[in-house]
């Protein structure tokens, strides 16, 4: 199969991703190519085996961990939003989203 | 075929390993400030290489001096006071941590990831000091550490050629003497394939035995950290501390006790008829590892390295691993697809890069976005939204997820066979800078022989081994099954008994 501009302009949109048109020419021939490689899977006959996630799901059943839902860290509001790009009064502010 | 000599005499601090520098500091016959220092000299030196990308002369001397201190009260363990430095995709509180992206040019975390409080001056810390953050991939996607979005970084052996990927800066500090241990990160192969290419050795623990807890995550379900340094011995030691469960912070960390990995290392082999011995130790060779594929030079090294063992007891024996080529395909879908959707988090508004102007906030998710991720990322978050998105999940996403399934229980009959496996790390020595640039496609093929265990999550590890090409070094990689990082360490340390490739150091 091959991918298309349109294709790739949308998948584009779908990661929030903005690229320029000569990206969207070179992305597509190396998905393109790349593509070309993922399609040997098909030769694998993968009829009733169930999907891998966990590797070490092969030795038995991996038990996911839950906790208690209790907060267990300290109030480091401050020091979190150190890196954020903007800030208000511990408010992370972005471009207005309702009018 | 060029062969460095072997080293003679040399006493200089840098040259000894993480074991030596415990030992001089327990005895008090050198500071952990005086080779903190020492150390910084040489990073300073050694600048050109790239391998740094943020150093703190004063944060590492504060740190050399709590070590010290403790060691005056009279503390003595095992990595107290020794330097190492992190690769840039562990947060730490006291350096900046950019995973090599733009996207965290400046970024500050407020805590440290386990594994670095694990090794670190804190409290309840192995007491290593730390000299900064190593360069890598950005957010370790590569194989040559040219993705970094800051610069590239030069192989000590030969600094036309690359260091390897994705943790080339921990690889090109520790061969070149400007630390004696690092901290790597291995998704695909990087530990494994950058100490190979530079001639150190590195451990992949079984995926989970080391907390991933503040590991800038790329894909989950395969990123595991582990210990890079000169010797097996050395790794030991640091995996020892790194290594135990994290139940609380990671839900994918195993709740298995740790072996005190450096004091068992000979003991743990109990497959010889003695403690120190490799006699009867089964090493599986994967034909698909020793096919066209391989070039020339590596594979005489390694069949060369194998012929020691052979020599020292262990027996060898064919194994199949058949579907190792499907492994890059497989690999190459689930990895980006894990991929993007943990770099969805970048988004401009928490942390990270924001553009400078932009309209609404789709814009300017997108501007932020487009700006902050290098070429590499952005392709992978391509390849990942597509193979996850609807009508592809099934074929793609799924179907490799089955597959996986399929490599790792082939893994499990070919330990039927053997108690260990055996192969080249990478299909070439080190290539120069540049040469694979324009080709994405030829790098991801270069992951063949590690792509398969990481897929498989089973402990993997680089053993100087040799010489190949144009005098670069060649690495031996060996497997284990589930959880035995301890008979891995054991038949590296007992070849590096044997040998001296691991005493090899570039000119």
């Amino acid at each position: 199969m091959a991918l298309t501009l349109q294709e790739i302009s949308k998948v584009a949109n779908l990661a929030r991703l903005e690229l320029r048109p000569d990206e969207t020419e070179r992305v597509l021939a190396q998905l393109n190519g790349f593509f070309q490689l993922v399609d040997q899977m098909g030769a694998v006959n993968t009829d009733g085996i169930e999907p891998l996630a966990h590797p070490a799901a092969v030795l038995g059943e991996v038990a996911l961990r839950l906790r208690d839902d209790v907060a267990s860290e300290p109030d480091q509001r401050e020091i979190s939003q150190r890196s954020a790009p903007a800030v208000e009064r511990g408010l992370f502010l972005v471009p207005k989203v309702i009018e | 075929m060029t062969t460095p000599a072997p080293n003679t005499s040399s006493t200089e601090l840098h040259d000894l390993g993480v074991a030596e520098l415990a030992a001089k500091l327990a005895a008090r016959e050198v500071s952990s400030v005086e080779v903190t220092q020492h150390f910084l000299a040489r990073i300073k030196q050694h600048d050109s290489l790239g391998a740094f990308l943020a150093t703190d002369a004063e944060v590492s001397l504060a740190q050399a001096r709590a070590a010290d201190a403790r060691l005056a009260a009279g503390e003595r363990s095992p990595l107290l006071g020794v330097p190492l430095a992190h690769k840039d995709v562990f947060v730490t509180r006291d350096f900046p941590t950019t995973a090599a992206s733009k996207m965290l040019e400046n970024y500050r975390s407020p805590f440290d990831a386990t594994v670095v409080s694990k090794l670190g001056t804190a409290p309840g810390g192995a007491g290593m000091v730390s000299l900064g953050k190593l360069n890598c991939d950005e957010f370790a996607m590569g194989s040559g550490n040219e993705n970094s979005a800051y610069k590239p970084v030069h192989n000590p052996w030969d600094v036309s050629r690359i260091p390897g990927g994705s943790s080339g800066g921990s690889a090109a500090a520790v061969a070149a003497r400007l630390v004696p241990a690092a901290t790597g990160t291995d998704t695909g192969g990087s530990i494994r394939q950058p100490a190979s290419l530079t001639g150190i050795t590195g451990i992949k623990p079984t995926y989970g035995r080391c907390s991933r807890y503040g590991m800038v995550a790329f894909a989950s379900s395969l990123d595991q950290a582990g210990p890079m340094a000169r010797s097996a011995l050395d790794c030991a030691l640091l995996l020892s501390a790194m290594a135990g469960p994290d139940l609380d912070r990671d839900s994918t960390s195993l709740d298995l006790p740790v072996t005190d990995y450096a004091t068992t290392l000979i003991a743990a082999n109990t497959h010889g008829t003695g403690a120190t011995s490799l006699k009867g130790l089964k090493i599986g060779l994967p034909k698909q590892f020793f096919g066209a594929g391989c070039s020339d030079d590596v594979l005489s090294a390694v069949r060369a390295a194998l012929a020691e063992y052979e020599k020292l007891g262990a027996i060898l024996v064919e194994v199949d691993l058949p579907l190792t080529e499907l492994s890059i395909p497989v690999y190459y879908v689930i990895a980006p697809a894990e991929a993007s959707s943990n770099l969805s988090r970048f988004d401009g508004v928490r942390y990270g890069h924001r553009a400078a102007r932009y309209g609404d906030l789709n814009d300017m998710y997108k501007k932020s976005r487009s700006e902050g991720f290098g070429d590499e990322a952005t392709r992978r978050i391509m390849i990942g939204t597509y193979v996850l998105s609807h009508g592809y999940y099934d074929a793609y996403y799924l179907k490799a997820q089955k597959i996986r399934r399929l490599i790792a229980e082939d893994f499990q009959k070919a330990f039927k066979q053997c108690d260990i496996i055996a192969g080249p790390v990478s299909p070439t020595v080190a290539w120069k800078i540049g040469e694979k640039g324009s080709d994405p496609m030829a790098s991801y093929l270069a992951d063949i022989y590690t792509l398969s265990s990481s897929l498989a999550g089973l402990p993997g590890m680089s053993v100087p081994a040799g010489f190949g090409a144009h005098g670069m070094p060649v690495g031996l990689q060996l497997i284990g099954n589930y959880f035995e990082e301890a008979l891995l360490l054991g038949a590296a340390h007992q070849f590096q008994l044997a040998t001296d490739w691991h005493l090899r150091k570039p000119a």
